[in-house]
């Protein structure tokens, strides 16, 4: 049994959304009906265009109340994330303290040939991204950051020195396929060396998906947006379940 | 509307800024870089890449031998200048398609040597002093609106686009136009070279970027009938590069921090203190106001808690551009608004922080930060959160005002979204223009003892950097939670002795006219 849904205004499939948006023209009222029907051309209904207003030479800006015909059928939609865990630095070093009960050892580097550190950098440096502190702030998190360029093997053999917890393999050069292939390498000589088991495996990049990075055989894939938190609060919920299940 | 603060704490904590400074500048004196020594070239008039895409000045200084870099990339370069005859630009062209070898001019005397570079010394001064006098002439042609100035951001990657966008923001009311630099090139040991259209969130700054949107916006100010201002950021491996290039443009601001690159981008400290030296020196001479970076402690770390840290970075700031020759209306010391939303009476600790510089620095054109760590997808909120800070920056008397986006979490801005963001913070500054100067704050109010408390723990952390020397402070972790070794960090191999006879004869020069260039 479906279960159709429209946007709420204040009554039920009224449909109404809000938007705004800006169009490379001059304001007129030409300009204001030009807006009027490009939303309709959207698909929309009941259009209303509140507010028209010219914001620079040559463009003008709206705001605009519709209608949607359209309907979502919520019980078809199925979306798997590495991101479920919504935690706050201070909640992901808790759980580390309780349940891993030390410090969680993690690596990070732009492996292959890949010059470009501003994925890993924005997820371990203290500074992180978008105002989301970057895991070397961590408590509960000892981070090392071998920057870029490194080899796949250079990684393991870190890896394995160090007695890595999880690895954060990032690529933001996509191409030819060089990403898929680093990634790939990567996951083979862990498990070629019995490690895979005990290591969190992530990868991260622009183009990165969740379900790409399933299928290549990681535990999980973070793309564009990734704030630090999300990555933290993954490595700690697996590292408290490989636990729980080791004893 | 004024606070009743401890003077004596004040002059005290300037004093232990002195004494946190000097030994540091004990080191600098002794010492210089190669991004000293690549912007010594670059003021001589040299530039250019190689075809493999490296730039002439890095070229040449990495040809150098030890030796002969430890006196200075001047004296070496100026030989083959006096041997050759050529023009410096000429010379390194020459010099970077390997035909010739600096090398090969050893028996050159110094004088002769120093006789040549002076001249194109002389030269590369008046050119700056040129681009100097041409803004102060369009500022009294074209004046600004009143201040705060508000201050925009572009970033979109390509230079051409940002160049539209800077535009658009000029006519939306934006003041000053800063484009944001492609991610990571604070890192970079070499500057970009020509005109780009790809970056990572933000765009490479190139001497050529600098040009395209300069024009731009000299085309817009003259038809807006006021300046618009344009700036970009220095702090990083190459701020003395960026500072010549921002001079030669006529850029009329630019991120500058002494500690920045330290802290938050882990590059070397001594590097960082040797080159924002030098590279403030070149600010000073060519009127560049300087914005310093403290909003990165209250993004990084708890807003309420590190208010001390702030107000002890700005003295240490404040007290480095004054050794470097800046006066104070070239300081833009910076502070930001980043306390929690969520938390009662935040409000408050924001305008007590920010009346707190005001005071303190009364000269200073401050640089007020907009929220943005606690910005989320929610626009809405977002908005109205950006509408208090603009009234704490109009009430207090803030200089500078980097203007929040509603889609700060979001997206590098867009054209509608920096529109949306001006008119938001014209109009609270405009129905709010004198509310500051109608009303007082409460004797030993909630406002008053926050803003005593943050002056007495931030002697306090001043003191205990002076005890321990401010390498040593940053190594145990008194600033912003971050340590960084005295020999760690990026760029560290840049940074060497000066060996007798060594030379900078832009830095000779600077000396001299100091404070002699004023307005």
């Amino acid at each position: 049994m479906g279960s159709l849904v429209k946007p709420y205004g204040d009554t039920v499939n009224d449909g109404k959304v809000q938007m705004s948006f800006t169009l490379p023209i001059p304001w007129s009222e030409a300009a204001d009906e030009a807006a009027r029907r490009l939303v309709g051309k959207m698909g929309f209904t009941d259009v209303q265009i509140v507010e028209g207003r010219p914001i620079a030479d040559g463009f003008s800006f709206f705001v605009a109340y519709a209608a949607t015909p359209q309907a979502i059928d919520t019980s078809t939609i199925s979306v798997t994330s590495a991101k479920t865990h919504a935690m706050s630095m201070d909640e992901i070093d808790e759980l580390i303290r309780e349940r891993v009960g030390r410090k969680v050892r993690i690596a990070g580097a732009c492996i292959g040939t890949d010059a470009h550190t501003v994925g890993i950098d924005a997820i371990l440096n203290m500074k992180g991204y978008k105002g989301d502190y970057g895991l070397e702030r961590y408590r509960m998190f000892e981070t090392f950051n071998l920057g870029s360029q490194v080899s796949v093997e250079e990684f393991v053999r870190f890896a394995k020195e160090k007695k890595i917890d999880a690895l954060l393999a990032s690529q933001v050069v996509t191409q030819k396929g060089s990403d898929v292939k680093n990634f790939t390498a990567l996951a083979e000589l862990l498990e070629a060396e019995g490690l895979r088991d005990e290591i969190v495996l992530c990868c991260g990049g622009p183009r990165v998906t969740n379900l790409m990075a399933t299928e290549l055989g990681y535990d999980a894939g973070f793309g564009r947006g990734t704030l630090p938190s999300e990555v933290a609060a993954f490595i700690a919920t697996r590292m408290a379940q490989k636990i729980a299940s080791a004893r | 509307m004024e606070l009743r603060i401890d003077r004596g704490a004040v002059e005290r904590c300037r004093e232990l800024a002195r004494a946190i400074a000097a030994p540091v500048s004990e080191f600098i004196a002794a010492h210089s870089t190669v991004s000293v020594e690549r912007s010594v070239l670059r003021l001589l008039g040299v530039d250019g890449v190689s075809t493999e895409d490296v730039p002439v000045p890095n070229l040449i200084v990495d040809a150098l031998s030890p030796e002969e870099r430890a006196r200075g990339a001047a004296l070496a370069f100026g030989r083959g200048l006096a041997e050759t005859g050529l023009e410096p630009q000429g010379l390194g062209e020459a010099l970077a398609r390997g035909e010739l070898s600096l090398s090969a001019f050893a028996r050159v005397p110094d004088e002769a040597a120093r006789r040549v570079v002076e001249a194109f010394v002389e030269r590369s001064l008046a050119r700056i002093r040129a681009r100097r006098e041409e803004r102060a002439e369009k500022l009294a042609r074209l004046p600004q609106l009143p201040p705060p100035l508000l201050y925009v951001i572009v970033a979109s990657g390509n230079i051409y686009e940002d160049r539209t966008a800077a535009v658009a923001a000029a006519e939306a009311g934006a003041q000053i136009v800063a484009v944001i630099r492609s991610t990571g090139q604070s890192l970079l040991d070499f500057v970009p070279f020509g005109p780009t259209t790809e970056g990572f969130g933000g765009t490479y700054a190139t001497q050529a970027n600098f040009k395209i949107v300069r024009e731009a916006l000299d085309a817009a100010s003259e038809r807006l009938g006021r300046y618009v201002m344009l700036t970009n950021y220095a702090s990083g491996l190459c701020m003395p590069e960026i500072a010549t290039m921002a001079a030669i443009e006529r850029l009329d601001m630019l991120l500058n921090d002494s500690m920045y690159g330290i802290l938050f981008r882990d590059i070397n400290m001594k590097r960082t203190f040797v080159d924002q030296h030098f590279s403030r020196m070149l600010n000073a001479y060519s009127g560049i106001v300087i914005n310093t970076g403290e909003d990165n402690y209250l993004t990084t770390a708890d807003a309420v808690e590190q208010a001390p840290a702030v107000l002890a970075s700005q003295f240490i700031n404040e007290e480095f551009a004054h050794r470097a020759g800046m006066p104070d209306r070239q300081i833009g010391l910076g502070d930001a608004y980043e306390i929690d939303p969520d938390l009662e009476d935040g409000f408050l600790f924001q305008v007590a922080q920010a009346q707190l510089a005001r005071q303190i620095f009364p000269d200073a054109p401050l640089k007020y930060m907009p929220p943005t760590k606690h910005m989320t997808g929610d626009i809405f909120k977002g908005h109205l959160i950006d509408a208090l800070f603009n009234l704490t920056s109009v009430m207090t008397h803030q200089t500078i005002h980097l203007c929040g986006m509603l889609t700060e979490a979001i997206h590098t801005p867009f054209l509608g979204d920096r529109a949306l963001s001006l008119e938001n913070a014209r109009y609270v500054m405009n129905t709010a223009r004198h509310f500051g100067d109608e009303i007082a704050f409460k004797p030993e109010g909630k406002i008053e003892q926050r803003a005593r408390g943050v002056l007495a723990d931030a002697e306090r952390l001043l003191g205990r950097v002076a005890e321990r020397g401010l390498m040593q402070a940053i190594e145990a972790a008194v600033f912003a939670d971050v340590s960084r070794p005295p020999d760690g960090g990026r760029g560290y191999d840049g940074v060497f002795p000066r060996a007798a006879g060594y030379w900078n004869p832009f830095e000779e020069a600077l000396r001299t006219t100091r404070g002699s260039c004023g307005g």
